[in-house]
């Protein structure tokens, strides 16, 4: 950009950067407005969750977080999310793979159903199921029969976890692997390779932070979400409250002090997500500017 | 290349078992409805004030996003300042954290007696338990979208573009007016739509605030919560069904809008 612009900016009294550039005025402010919105909307109400959780000191902060019914909470939001992600992970490189390996008729409506779930309120997330295996639902019937449990009960919530996650793992993969191509398998392939050697060795090393930074957004929706869960939980305390809807009651409660220090753990993990996307984002940004400039070498010489 | 049968296998499997089959059975749910006491359910007073609430209060939401986004955007790509990066990384909370948390911390600011709402009560603006709070939580939970549809425009906008419009004898104004905004508009627009989209069916982070007040403060999500609770499942069916196709008109208006970016990129 330099050369062409020197060429046609010639008055030098006019200083190319200065004429692309704003006022000093005008970005004061323009930073200004950026700030006081990120501060009004993401700081303050950060603060707002610590200094809520610790507003009746730290003795009581530990005691609920010990009580009972929050162990039980956070056991309950550790199993959901315990096999909500390895689901969607198993199901999200499976898609991946069908999808950005092959060509085939329809694939961009199976992509668009794969989305399908971000599209979903969280309630409706959790009514579909209601409906499904509910006591008036599709198989409410025959489940009570046979004196199986799904609504109101650990499955359900388990169920809408899975389906407000879904289509994570899969959304980072697909762009990703299909930006890589196929060239490295059929080397691998036509080496003798068998396909899962392939996958394990040539693939899997490839698309490592797609697929982490798929499995931790994955991983902090699964724990924190509450529109679905909380429709098909029942809310009974110690059976089937996930953390977040421990929060709920408990501020309902008017307990604010152990709602908040329940909602500071949790913001917690969502911290630990950001901070973890952010460096993710900086490898991966690292790992394609290598592969680029190794390719670029690479068909030079 | 193997593995075709199997990954396609299990793709299929799982996305009908746990996403088509049950968003199916939503709506055969409503088919055991009669057209009109579907169209009863609906458009019943109360569903009809949630509506125009839900649908207002995302749209204020949207545009404050799209504002402030393009702001914020433009300060994040073009200016270096100290924090810079950590608001970068900060922009995606609303994503990380949970909305039930979302939900009590605006209340508790909002509040009366919160930080916020002890200096906006006494100027005679109630936020908590009114309309305005809605707006607050659905403002927040929006807040990603057109920061991060903007941002990567903007970083592979050319400058050389500006810099002819100056040399031409454009102003700053006039540059940001005809050259800058026109280039990220379809983006921002996206970012508005999915911020729309997703206020839309948020529910979390807003039933703390609003209130719930029958006719004033309810959101649709909540009705359907409601209907739920008194075992009028083909009611929660009927409003869900309704919500849904209001959603999937905006994911339809999002693809034409992202079609017809593209197709303008292409062209230029």
């Amino acid at each position: 950009m330099s050369e062409t612009a020197t060429i046609f900016t010639l008055p030098a009294s006019r200083d190319p950067a200065r004429a692309v550039g704003e006022g000093a005025v005008v970005r004061v402010l323009l930073i200004g407005a950026a700030l006081g919105f990120v501060g009004l909307f993401l700081f303050i109400p950060l603060a707002a969750v610590f200094s809520q959780a610790l507003a009746k000191g730290w003795s009581v902060y530990w005691t609920s977080l010990r009580e009972p019914d929050a162990l039980s909470a956070i056991r309950l939001t550790l199993l959901a999310a315990g096999i909500a992600v390895p689901c969607n992970l198993v199901f999200g490189v499976a898609a991946a793979w069908a999808i950005a390996k092959f060509n085939f008729r329809g694939k961009s409506i199976l992509i668009t159903l794969v989305d399908l779930p971000f599209a979903v309120s969280p309630v409706i997330s959790g009514l579909v199921y209601v409906l499904l295996f509910g006591l008036q639902g599709w198989f409410g019937p025959w489940l009570s029969e046979h004196n199986i449990r799904i609504i109101f009960a650990v499955p359900g919530i388990v169920l809408a976890t899975i389906f407000v996650t879904f289509p994570f793992v899969a959304r980072e993969l697909i762009p990703l692997m299909q930006a890589q191509g196929n060239e490295e398998e059929q080397a691998a392939l036509s080496l003798g390779a068998s396909g899962w050697k392939t996958f394990f060795r040539v693939t899997l090393p490839n698309i490592k932070w797609g697929l982490f930074y798929g499995v931790i957004l994955c991983n902090a929706r699964a724990m924190g979400e509450f529109g679905a869960v909380s429709v098909v939980s029942g809310h009974i305390r110690g059976l089937t409250n996930t953390m977040p809807l421990h929060v709920e009651i408990l501020y309902n409660e008017y307990n604010f002090a152990a709602a908040f220090a329940v909602a500071s753990i949790l913001t917690m993990l969502a911290l630990v997500t950001l901070g973890l996307k952010t460096l993710v984002e900086w490898k991966s940004r690292r790992q394609f500017a290598e592969l680029s400039r190794d390719r670029r070498e690479g068909g030079e010489s | 290349m193997p593995g075709f049968g199997i990954t396609m296998g299990i793709t299929l499997t799982y996305l009908s078992l746990v996403v088509l089959v049950p968003l199916a059975a939503l709506f055969l749910k409503t088919t055991t409805m009669t057209w009109s006491s579907f169209w009863h359910t609906v458009s019943d007073a109360r569903v009809l004030a949630a509506f125009r609430l839900s649908l207002g209060a995302s749209l204020v939401g949207g545009v404050i996003n799209t504002v402030f986004g393009v702001i914020l955007a433009w300060v994040l790509v073009r200016y270096r300042f100290p924090g810079r990066k950590l608001i970068d990384a900060l922009v995606d909370l609303p994503f990380a954290l949970p909305t039930a948390v979302a939900g009590i911390a605006l209340t508790s600011l909002y509040a009366s007696n919160g930080w916020i709402g002890r200096i906006l009560e006494p100027l005679g603006v109630k936020v908590a338990f009114t309309w305005l709070g809605v707006v607050v939580a659905l403002t927040f939970i929006g807040l990603p979208f057109v920061v991060r549809t903007v941002q990567p425009v903007l970083e592979d906008l050319d400058r050389e573009v500006e810099e002819a419009s100056a040399s031409l004898g454009a102003s700053r104004a006039q540059t940001v007016l005809r050259v800058i905004l026109p280039e990220i508009g379809p983006a921002a627009l996206t970012g508005f739509a999915l911020a729309f989209a997703r206020a839309l069916g948020e529910y979390g982070s807003v039933i703390f605030i609003a209130g719930n007040m029958p006719m004033r403060t309810e959101i649709v999500p909540l009705l359907v919560v409601i209907k739920l609770e008194q075992f009028d499942y083909a009611g929660a069916a009927a409003i869900a069904v309704a919500m849904l196709v209001v959603s999937f008109v905006l994911l339809l208006f999002i693809n034409v809008l992202q079609w017809w970016s593209a197709r303008r990129r292409a062209f230029a």
